[in-house]
């Protein structure tokens, strides 16, 4: 059951959005976000709705599975329609009860707010699905090495980030075992009361835990035996390195972000 | 030949908790491992086999006593390096040894903190991960490959830091019969070239026969040193320390207990079978 988990699933393919340095998507998804909260208008909505469109069609991602990935957050973009509808106040009221109102306004709002928000989610899902993690983790760790400078440990945080990808399945296995071996012995986590079935991971999560820290312990063992000591002196097999195609994505960024502010100017 | 493990009065007991005295592990072992050879480390639970293989590598430090490692004192702090990139370690559990989520970024890892330049350690890693036999599985996720799979990733990680000596804690100990298969062809052909001295600790004895020499460790003291003939042959000692002959020696052993003339010391079915022949026809 617990396979089904997706955490910043990657899907691997060679289109030219996966082939973009990673720091170049970083960034971009910067930037991308950035026009995002420029736009104001429909028109500049539309044109961004048809650049996402437009990535999505070159990195062959399938609608589908960014759909899927939409599905944990329906909660919260219904949420934040219903809130947008009723609290927002407006001349052309459609319809009145219980004191609450819709108003024009207040629709127009909430389909701007949810807009805006799927494009944003979709922008990063984006980022991950044509992303390996270990392409992820290469590239925070040299945007953020300038921070190197005031004594932040950007090697340290990226070899967490890194080895923690590396064990979430095997993790998640090994709660599956540890739940198949507590039900065999007639442990119960579907019914009861919501307390009832919270007290009922702890026998999971105590061996859970305890395997955990002897895994760590062993993994920092073969890491010394490795002759790993910090990033100090460390080199990489693969150097990343910004090509052509790197310099179109800056300019594509450049362009998008210069319209959106233009746009705005303008009222639009 | 050169040494290239030498164990000199080697002295380490467990620190203790609290005020209590620490368990003493050994109090006075020499043993010495000459370069190329493949030697077969045996013994009971808790002999301290794995105890001193930590010791080969600096992992654990001699209380008393001294271990050289190429000629090079493993306590002196500034050679630490220089000891691990030589004497590389493998571990019984291959899931707690493999750093990276893809298979080439973990033989990498090694070299990485060498800091041996980009394009080299693109050549190290091919080169490992097809001695081992997994170069097409290079951009596979670990976590997807079987056990023996992975112990022969984890292999290729220390064969990339191309070190003269392989130390293998019990490799084979949470593997399938199909995956202990595969582990020990590698490392036997790890040792194929000579170049690379190998010490297998196990506790499966038909692993050990295929050693060049195998010790056995007994409370802390070498027990048994020689030929896996010569030590398997010995089956009542190893029977007094706990231990088991492979099959077939224990067979010809119980013939010869009836009172038939057969040898003793046939480690694999072949031989075992040609004696019986010879003795029976």
């Amino acid at each position: 059951m617990l396979k089904d988990i997706t955490l910043g699933q990657y899907f691997p393919g060679n289109s030219v959005i996966h082939r973009l340095d990673p720091r170049t998507k970083l960034l971009f998804l910067v930037v991308y976000i950035a026009a995002l909260f420029v736009a104001l208008s429909w028109i500049s909505y539309g044109v961004m709705l048809a650049f996402l469109i437009f990535v999505i069609a070159v990195s062959k991602i399938p609608v589908k599975s960014i759909l899927r990935g939409m599905k944990p957050l329906v909660f919260i973009l219904a949420f934040t329609a219903i809130l947008n509808i009723f609290f927002t106040g407006g001349e052309t009221v459609l319809v009145e009860f219980w004191g609450l109102s819709i108003t024009k306004e207040g629709i127009i709002r909430a389909v701007f707010m949810i807009s805006r928000i799927m494009m944003l989610i979709t922008g990063t899902f984006l980022l991950t699905y044509t992303t390996s993690p270990i392409a992820l983790t290469d590239g925070l760790e040299s945007l953020l090495s300038p921070l190197k400078k005031i004594h932040l440990p950007v090697h340290e945080l990226s070899m967490m980030m890194c080895i923690a990808l590396r064990f979430i399945p095997t993790l998640i296995e090994e709660t599956d075992k540890i739940m198949s071996a507590q039900k065999a012995r007639g442990a119960d986590f579907e019914t009861g009361n919501i307390f009832k079935r919270v007290r009922a991971l702890v026998p999971i999560l105590v061996p859970l835990f305890i395997s955990a820290f002897r895994r760590a312990d062993e993994l920092a063992t073969a890491m010394e035996c490795r002759c790993y000591q910090g990033g100090k002196g460390r080199t990489k097999m693969k150097l990343l390195r910004y090509h052509r195609s790197d310099l179109l994505a800056f300019f594509v960024a450049a362009v998008l972000l210069a319209g959106m502010i233009v746009l705005r100017h303008f009222g639009l | 030949m050169s040494t290239a493990i030498r164990v000199e009065h080697l002295a380490y007991s467990y620190p203790g908790v609290d005020d209590t005295p620490g368990t003493a592990v050994f109090e006075d072992l020499d043993l010495t491992v000459e370069q190329g050879s493949f030697v077969a480390i045996l013994g009971g639970n808790g002999c301290g086999k794995s105890t001193l293989a930590k010791h080969f590598n600096a992992i654990l430090l001699p209380c008393g006593g001294k271990v050289y490692v190429y000629d090079m004192d493993t306590s002196a702090d500034d050679r630490l390096m220089q000891v691990r990139r030589h004497v590389g370690m493998v571990f019984q559990n291959p899931d707690n040894q493999i750093v990276a989520n893809v298979v080439e970024e973990d033989v990498a890892f090694g070299p990485e903190n060498l800091g041996v330049a980009s394009p080299a350690i693109r050549q190290r890693v091919d080169k490992a991960l097809q001695r081992v036999g997994m170069y097409e599985y290079r951009n596979h996720a670990p976590h997807l490959l079987s056990g023996g799979q992975k112990q022969r990733v984890a292999i290729a990680g220390v064969i990339a830091m191309e070190p003269k000596c392989i130390v293998l804690d019990e490799p084979t100990a949470m593997l399938d019969p199909q995956g202990r298969r595969e582990v020990l062809e590698t490392i036997m052909d790890l040792n194929k070239d000579k170049d690379i001295t190998v010490v297998l600790i196990t506790h499966h004895m038909d692993e050990a026969a295929k050693a060049g020499r195998v010790v056995v460790l007994h409370e802390g003291k070498v027990a048994l040193d020689g030929t896996p003939k010569e030590v398997f042959s010995q089956v009542e000692k190893l029977h007094e320390m706990g231990l088991r002959a492979p099959e077939t020696t224990e067979l010809c052993w119980m013939l010869k207990q009836q009172g038939f003339e057969v040898r003793v010391d046939c480690l694999d079915e072949e031989e075992c079978a040609q004696t019986l022949y010879n003795a029976f026809k």
